[in-house]
């Protein structure tokens, strides 16, 4: 049986189609995925996240221990509400999973990773901190919120208690804050602005009702798999997992080997990948034939083969697009090929859309230039 | 509740078929399945002039989320196809039985196997179950 989130009653009486992702029965649309998809793009969606896992980290070896359990730097974190994205890889250097970690103020710390990862996440979190003075606690049956698009900010902050939302709409992003119990962070993985908010279960269901009739559409897993393809951000799993490492997975920028002295579990294995020749890239593909590129299928580049990690539709381009593994130095022409036809495609690097722009448009129309990669803000498993 | 309109016939693998005055045959896929698959992105159509037996691969239907094969319910040759799903894709859900039709076939072999609207409604039925 698989498991439903405290919002599940919500989705089914919505009407949406539901399917079992990850061991969670989960709305994959309410009437439209591309309707749902375009209401991110140009108004406001919001998903129902709590199958994801919200982890709470403290004690006095809380810091060092998360500084040795993940190869970005909390170090790095300024100033309590700030978070990080980051990788959490085993000793090879591949990922076992990607999560935000979230300083709370003193020695606490909150950390969310995926869902279907949940069992094995907590395992090696439990058999890292072996010994070290910390405690880490499962927050389980919490309601998470993901509200996304250009109007998410003002809209929920009109939902707010005034001083609340005034605190909600001065969050700078991958900020965050707590108040009454509730977390809402600046973060999300659409490419569009907007937060993202833990609470209690009786209280997420009476947010979640009060966005619906604020005018927030409700959004499934469909609508969320387009989105963060058109942003350019991965997916644990498809994109990247325990036998690839962040080097090959374009999240380089992730991992932070300054200062040199931080050991974190996986380095040793990252520092001897970069010793070593480049053999591979991680590029975003833009069909430019017709048809569907999907996780799985042979990229063929003057360089030899790689393979589209995560391929699909993008409604906002009106063609299909994926992040692909190929050999160093491919590129920009290749083919991908699609039940035994090569396609025409070209090597671009992701995001493809961001804030409501077409970057593709934007880069050729101002000569070329390369779109910027995902910054830090952008970025949320 | 998926429409079944009486007058087709039906594959197992939920395809709709219909005779024409001249014999040729239109092929599409039922409401149901339309339903099932959810919107669809890409709709690849076989070439004029394709030799396909029943029972092979004719066309493919993308949604957000997958591919799925349409399967030729009878032997023939493909003369002619719906070119306006190459730009309209999403007329197969808005009108399966209609212009979100499929492909045209000239048929080499007589049908067998199909389903009559009674028979579709209650396989349909059964897979619901």
């Amino acid at each position: 049986m698989a498991e439903r989130t405290p919002l599940h009653p919500e989705h089914v009486a919505a009407g949406a189609r539901m399917v079992v992702f990850g061991g969670w029965d989960m709305p994959v649309y309410y009437a439209s995925a591309l309707n749902e998809h375009h209401a991110v793009r140009r108004g406001w969606g919001i998903f129902d996240v709590s199958h994801m896992t919200v982890v709470d980290i403290s004690g006095e070896g809380a810091r060092d221990y998360l500084r040795r359990l993940l190869a970005n730097d909390v170090a790095r974190l300024r100033e309590p509400g700030h978070g990080l994205y980051s990788c959490m890889l085993n000793e090879a250097g591949g990922v076992v999973d990607d999560l935000i970690t979230y300083w709370s103020g003193g020695d606490r710390y909150r950390v969310i990773v995926n869902a279907a990862t949940r069992d094995k996440d907590l395992a090696w979190m439990r058999a890292a901190a072996a010994g070290a003075p910390v405690s880490i606690t499962h927050r389980a049956g919490v309601v998470m919120i993901a509200v996304q698009g250009p109007a998410a900010r003002s809209g929920v902050a009109a939902l707010l208690p005034p001083a609340v939302g005034e605190r909600a709409l001065a969050l700078r992003p991958f900020h965050s804050l707590e108040a009454d119990g509730t977390f809402i962070a600046r973060t999300g993985y659409t490419g569009e602005d907007g937060f993202e908010i833990v609470t209690a279960a009786a209280a997420g269901i009476d947010l979640w009702r009060r966005l619906v009739a604020a005018g927030a559409t409700p959004c499934g897993l469909g609508a969320r798999d387009t989105l963060r393809l058109e942003a350019g951000l991965n997916l644990y799993g498809q994109d990247m997992d325990e036998t690839t490492s962040p080097l090959v997975s374009g999240l380089g920028w992730t991992v932070a080997l300054d200062p040199a002295d931080r050991g974190f579990i996986g380095r040793p294995a990252l520092e001897h990948e970069r010793a070593a020749p480049r053999r591979q890239a991680f590029t975003g593909v833009l069909l430019e034939d017709r048809g569907v590129m999907r996780h799985g299928m042979r990229v063929v580049t003057s360089a030899g083969d790689g393979l589209i990690t995560s391929g699909g539709f993008a409604p906002t381009l009106d063609r299909s697009i994926g992040l692909a593994r190929v050999p160093h130095g491919a590129g920009p022409e290749a083919s991908v090929e699609i039940r035994g036809t090569l396609k025409a495609a070209r090597l671009v690097r992701p995001p493809f859309v961001r804030h409501g722009r077409n970057l593709l448009a934007d880069a050729a129309a101002t000569a070329a230039t390369p779109p910027a990669k995902p910054t830090p803000e952008s970025h949320q498993p | 509740m998926s429409e079944i309109p009486a007058d087709l016939s039906y594959t197992r693998e939920h395809e709709w078929v219909r005779t024409e005055a001249d014999g040729s045959v239109v092929v599409g896929i039922s409401d149901h399945a339309q339903a099932q698959l959810g919107e669809l992105v890409y709709v690849e159509l076989p070439e004029v002039g394709r030799v396909v037996e029943a029972g092979a691969a004719l066309a493919v239907v993308e949604s957000t989320k997958a591919a799925s094969d349409v399967y030729a319910p009878v032997s023939g040759s493909v003369v002619a196809v719906n070119e306006a799903l190459n730009a309209g894709p999403e007329l197969v859900n808005g009108s399966p039985y209609g212009d979100g039709w499929l492909v045209r076939l000239k048929p080499s072999a007589p049908a067998t196997g199909l389903l009559d609207a009674a028979a579709y409604t209650q396989l349909v039925a059964d897979e619901s179950h």
